[in-house]
């Protein structure tokens, strides 16, 4: 057999599959935005014309669309964040040389990460519910009045965003156990030695040498957390007054609800180059940082 | 101070552990009372005289068992297949060189960034013209290959020694035998991996399916429990029977092979 051959045989099935079905749906779908695509195209082709930009303009002038950019930054901006300090926290706890029963606990804390979206969320609804809800049961028995918190627009995203930390936390958690089992204890001796307690010696060498699995972290959690949209779909239903319509949310109800397929595309390519500026912009001030700290 | 500390860490280890598994056990209780139980306040802990009527009510007239036979279907088909396409597709990557292989495989780690929606809406007319809309094919098309799988596949078929290799193909083996006979019994391990989180991938995915299943008829266990949720906000019970019919198979596969599924995590969060 020819070198090269082989090769092409084993990896082509999967190229192609890629290619018809990944790339060439992203290709269609940036012409599909530069379209007027709509119900009546549908039916008959010939109704569908060239409009070059006018579906991004008309976004830049759509109330609904900011209104969908704002809600999903905020999800970002404040479930990353809130995120990761949690699977940080727990994978601390967890990598301590005091915690029991290290195995149990590493399963209870991952077991939301492996369960269905939709399902849990039916779950979460129920739990948030304002008058038989547990959360607000809870918080009553510490003297802080019901929440109506799915029915008012303040308290519908950060219901939303504290589904969504329960839910992914345990993910970054495993990966934050690795990567600190793998800092030599010593380190931690030395510091001890020359008085350092324990919130120091986290500060001082856990954190810097946690730095590019931090990186990794923020960045793949800030790309699933930009894609939001089960979650308003079961809880919310995008409401109360729109408060969780995320952008994914719009593209959905754009495309397939009114049939703006060209619209639709336009939306789907504003979210991509958010997300691709808001990793570039990650990126950038963790490059910051870095040489920040080796000026120092 | 050791013993305080200890105490710490283990209470708060607890108090983490206890609202992980909280709401799951909840929805376990509540879908065994009878209808109404559970909206009172304060909410009941446990029912009071636990019943599997909703879980009656579920199959019998909501018809769940279809959309379970749905899902079934659709995650072992879904599995399988794409087992096919990124186990030949890893090993190649790893182990069998061609002409702009690492060129290829850097674009594929760089398309990872594109959003898998953009792809959807003119997916979903390709698959309209091809008559797959409202199909079992067209849920698996997009799952059938993943960059994710192939990384895991290639990460691991790297540490099989050239010398065996070698060896067979001076013994006059055919690529194909060698691949069947001693890559994919060398591969076992990741190949569990790999289908695991292929499984809980189609089995938990929600906007494709969505999308793509129009009809009632064919819609997989998450789309069937979105709509119905949406239908029956009052019937808390039942929907809570829902929930746990959709979080079983996935949870008791997790808790079966979890050693699998955590290996594949930390392999996949390794750069390449």
């Amino acid at each position: 057999m020819r070198p090269g051959l082989a090769g092409w045989c084993f990896a082509g099935p999967a190229l192609a599959v890629m290619g018809v079905f990944f790339a060439v749906p992203v290709a269609a779908a940036f012409m599909l935005s530069l379209t007027d695509f709509d119900i009546y195209a549908i039916a008959d082709p010939s109704n569908l014309r060239l409009v070059g930009l006018r579906n991004y303009f008309q976004l830049l002038g759509t109330a609904l669309f900011w209104k969908a950019l704002g809600n999903t930054l905020y999800f970002v901006v404040v479930g990353v964040p809130l995120s990761i300090a949690v699977s940080l926290a727990t994978a601390v706890l967890l990598d301590s040389e005091l915690a029991r029963f290290k195995g149990a606990f590493r399963t209870a804390l991952f077991a939301p990460v492996v369960t269905t979206v939709v399902a849990v969320a039916v779950v979460w609804r129920n739990l948030f519910h304002a008058r038989y809800g547990w959360i607000n049961h809870a918080l009553g028995a510490i003297g802080i009045g019901p929440i109506d918190w799915l029915g008012d627009p303040h308290w519908s995203m950060p219901a939303i965003i504290l589904f969504a930390v329960w839910k992914n936390f345990g993910i970054n958690m495993i990966i934050f156990v690795a990567a600190l089992q793998a800092i030599p204890r010593e380190l931690y001796e030395a510091a001890r030695i020359e008085g350092a307690g324990a919130a120091q010696q986290f500060r001082h060498v856990t954190l810097p040498l946690l730095g590019p699995t931090l990186l990794m972290v923020a960045v793949v959690t800030m790309a699933g957390y930009f894609q939001l949209f089960a979650e308003p779909y079961v809880m919310t239903q995008g409401g109360p007054l729109q408060s969780t319509v995320s952008v994914l949310y719009l593209m959905y109800e754009d495309g397939f609800k009114w049939w703006s397929l060209g619209l639709a595309s336009a939306v789907a390519f504003a979210l991509f180059a958010l997300m691709l500026a808001s990793t570039a912009l990650l990126l950038r001030a963790a490059r910051g940082k870095v040489a920040a700290l080796g000026g120092a | 101070m050791s013993r305080p500390a200890s105490l710490a860490v283990n209470g708060l280890l607890l108090a983490a552990a206890a609202i992980s598994v909280a709401p799951l056990l909840w929805m376990l209780s509540a879908s065994l009372m009878p209808a109404g139980q559970s909206n009172a306040f304060p909410p009941p802990w446990v029912a009071a005289a636990p019943t599997l009527a909703n879980y009656r009510e579920l199959f019998a007239r909501v018809g769940v068992g279809r959309y379970l036979a749905n899902s079934v279907v659709v995650a072992t088909a879904g599995t399988g297949l794409s087992l096919l396409f990124n186990v030949s597709a890893g090993y190649a990557f790893a182990k069998l060189p061609f002409g702009g292989r690492e060129r290829i495989f850097r674009s594929l780690l760089a398309a990872l960034v594109i959003p898998a929606q953009v792809a959807m809406l003119p997916l979903f007319l390709m698959l309209r013209s091809a008559g797959l809309v409202n199909s079992y094919a067209g849920v698996i098309v997009p799952a059938l290959a993943s960059v994710f799988g192939i990384f895991l596949v290639r990460q691991y078929a790297r540490s099989i020694p050239d010398e065996i290799l070698e060896a067979a193909r001076l013994e006059g083996a055919g690529e194909a035998h060698i691949f069947v006979h001693i890559v994919l019994p060398l591969l076992k391990p990741i190949l569990v991996t790999v289908a695991i989180f292929t499984f809980l991938n189609i089995w938990n995915d929600f906007m494709w399916p969505l999308i793509v299943l129009t009809d009632g008829r064919l819609q997989t266990l998450p789309v069937a429990l979105a709509l119905l949720s949406r239908e029956h906000v009052q019937d808390n019970e039942l929907m809570m029977a829902g929930s746990v019919v959709t979080v079983l198979p996935p949870l008791l596969l997790f808790l079966g092979l979890q050693r699998y599924y955590i290996q594949g995590l930390l392999l996949g969060s390794v750069k390449g």
